[in-house]
């Protein structure tokens, strides 16, 4: 797929799916975050980049409800939201898929899949029966040769896991996901499956922040891509419009390359 | 050898409890031969059953605290503590003149105690994030104390006649208070519900049109699960109550007494019919509910539950909840067995019961542990325990050989588990 057929697709002129607007959070005296803007339009994948402590993970985790700001907005769809909780994100239709910790590895697909969202019976008892069905339904369109159903996850490969993942996003419908570095732990074959899902959500509409340490990574599947270092917001810059050399320098000195700023800015 | 394993795969049985019930049978019959016959009787069987009861309701517990990475330390005192309390009301306290309303009081004021220990424990491990290790070894050394100064240590005998029923003496079973019918009962209505419950998930399956095991597989579980319940009945009818109990029941009952004497099958006795009904609540509990569900996970990955939308401070909580109304429990089965209550009552306890449990398979890693592999486990070291005594080894030896079997089960779970990865 070619970059442009991915980009062309998102309307900028119309109001981002999210906006995090001036998002500060300190830990004791450090500022991890530091008046950080950032936006997300449907469709459309939105590469977040910097350093280790480059506050990239913290901002993101306010966003999924892990931390709470100190100060600063979050608005969806044009309107101003609290997030307090794991569950007051998931209740955004905000799901996160984290490089290592999504998963519960004693638990099979299914018992994931649903975590902390069970289907039950009139009884109260799980509806495992259900919940099984709409676990193959899913998996199999996500990764039809799944077959290991029973198993605990972590008798699976780091690319069924992923799936695993994702397939929570599919089934609950999100139209927020945040992915934190979900290629590193996989090889070249899955690493492939996983980018062609992300595609492939991108065009049901889901916004997604994609957090990578890999420049490749980005180039291949984000639109635009927002650095950050110390801390604080370097800028935004459309993937087009910008080289790789160009992208490290911006996460490398914090300096941005001569080119038209993109959608962030103007959001506040 | 292929063709076996073929055969236990097809049957989707899980190998470690497969494990656990062959080195069980192993050790029943090496102490049968080396007793020459003595293990293996109505009557011993009888009392290892009655012997198991009060660890394996406290391991119940136990399973849920290990799997959530938590541990309990304070079993044995607590259910010390609990013991003297309700002797204490039921012999001191509460008038003669309520009769028979003494010991349905007595246990219900013995677990509302349990479950605010339990309760006060969770809220320092839970909500104030203290180490479990920390409270419950404080709480080991509190407790056996508070014991003591319930009576200030004296021993409290006897107690209530009908409260002693639940610790399963000569009168305390099916056989001598409903009937001698009715543990047979008992045992067709448990493989009713076994039979039905495996036909009801395999249409399910079949419903939603997922594989199922092949017919034959799912027959031989049921019918192995059917063989094990109806065994255990009939070796409990099998032990017949004393001569002179026997008489004295049927003089209480304004019987008049045959010439060629009495015959009572004694039958499932009342703190097994406890332990069933705990073991099955709380394995609904563990494996068909959230709940049970988020213990898994919070075990699993705390981290990952939480991200989830868990409360895991409110589960650590309600689990040591759990734990408390279940030593209440065990407090009421190990006080009316020993017909008295002493502040030694219970020392030691916590240790067997953490001993069974991992030995049933749980993971002190958390995350992984089964009900009835606790129970297994509980039986393997009271078998253990009486199989020793019943060969005159004294109780120091006893303890090297249950130390020794821990470590070993864990060190074979262990490859195992190691095997199984690669």
């Amino acid at each position: 797929m070619s970059e442009a057929a991915t980009t062309t697709a998102i309307n900028y002129s119309s109001a981002p799916l999210i906006e995090m607007r001036n998002i500060s959070v300190s830990f004791g005296g450090v500022r991890a975050v530091d008046d950080v803007s950032v936006n997300l339009y449907p469709g459309e994948v939105v590469g977040l980049l910097g350093h280790n402590g480059a506050g990239k993970s913290t901002l993101i985790k306010v966003l999924s409800g892990a931390y709470h700001s100190d100060s600063g907005e979050i608005w969806i769809n044009g309107k101003k939201v609290t997030i307090n909780s794991a569950r007051d994100a998931l209740d955004n239709r905000i799901e996160t898929i984290y490089q290592n910790l999504a998963l519960a590895d004693n638990l099979d697909a299914c018992a994931n899949l649903f975590l902390g969202r069970e289907e039950v019976l009139a009884s109260g008892l799980l509806d495992e029966g259900r919940m099984e069905d709409a676990t193959r339904k899913v998996m199999g369109r996500l990764n039809p040769n799944f077959q290991k159903f029973h198993a605990p996850v972590s008798a699976l490969s780091g690319g069924q896991r992923q799936s695993v993942a994702i397939a929570r996003t599919v089934h609950f419908n999100a139209r927020i996901l945040i992915m934190d570095e979900p290629t590193a732990a996989l090889g070249v074959a899955e690493t492939k499956v996983i980018h062609d899902l992300i595609r492939q959500l991108k065009k049901e509409g889901i916004g997604i922040f994609l957090i990578s340490h890999d420049i490749h990574d980005v180039f291949d599947l984000a639109d635009r891509c927002t650095v950050m270092k110390n801390g604080k917001l370097v800028g935004s810059v459309y993937t087009k419009d910008v080289t790789q050399d160009e992208v490290l320098g911006m996460i490398i000195l914090g300096k941005m390359p001569n080119v038209q700023s993109a959608a962030n800015t103007t959001a506040n | 050898m292929g063709a076996i394993k073929r055969f236990i795969s097809r049957l989707e049985l899980d190998p470690r409890l497969f494990g656990m019930i062959g080195a069980l049978v192993l050790i029943w019959v090496a102490f049968d031969i080396a007793s020459d016959g003595l293990f293996l009787t109505p009557r011993n069987l009888y009392n290892l059953s009655l012997q198991t009861a009060s660890v394996a309701i406290m391991a119940i517990g136990m399973v849920m605290i290990i799997v959530t990475r938590q541990i309990d330390l304070s079993a044995g005192s607590v259910l010390g503590v609990l013991g003297m309390l309700m002797a204490v009301m039921q012999s001191r306290i509460l008038p003669d003149s309520l009769g028979g309303w003494i010991w349905p009081v007595t246990v219900v004021f013995g677990i509302a105690c349990g479950l605010i220990i339990g309760g006060f424990h969770g809220w320092l491990i839970g909500y104030l994030g203290i180490p479990a290790f920390v409270v419950t070894l404080g709480g080991l050394l509190v407790w056996r104390g508070a014991a003591w100064w319930v009576t200030t240590g004296q021993t409290v005998s006897p107690l209530d006649q009908n409260f002693e029923l639940l610790g399963g003496g000569v009168y305390g079973t099916l056989g001598a208070q409903v009937g001698s019918w009715s543990s047979w009962l008992v045992g067709l209505i448990a493989v009713a519900a076994l039979v039905m419950g495996a036909l009801r998930s395999r249409r399910k399956r079949i419903a939603y049109g997922f594989p199922v095991r092949p017919i034959w597989a799912e027959s031989v579980v049921t019918v192995i699960q059917c063989v094990v319940v109806l065994a255990f009945v009939a070796v409990m009818q099998a032990y017949e109550m004393p001569g002179i109990a026997a008489k004295r029941l049927y003089e209480a009952r304004g019987l008049t007494v045959p010439d060629g004497g009495i015959v009572i099958p004694e039958g499932i006795p009342i703190p097994i019919l406890i332990v069933l009904g705990l073991v099955i609540i709380f394995t609904v509990l563990l494996t068909r509910s959230r709940f049970g569900r988020y213990v898994y996970a919070i075990g699993g990955n705390p981290e990952a539950a939480n991200l989830a939308g868990i409360n895991n401070k409110r589960m650590i909580f309600w689990v040591f909840v759990v734990m408390g109304l279940l030593t209440a429990i065990s407090a009421v089965v190990a006080s009316a067995r020993l017909q008295s209550a002493d502040n030694g009552l219970g020392t030691g306890d916590e240790l067997r019961v953490i001993a069974s449990t991992v030995i049933g398979g749980t993971s002190l890693m958390g995350g992984i542990g089964t009900i009835p592999g606790a129970i297994l486990g509980a039986v393997v070291i009271q078998s253990l325990q009486s199989g020793m005594t019943l060969l005159g080894a004294d109780s120091s030896l006893q303890n090297i050989a249950t130390g020794a079997v821990l470590v070993i089960a864990v060190f074979l779970d262990m490859q195992y588990q190691r095997r199984r990865r690669k």
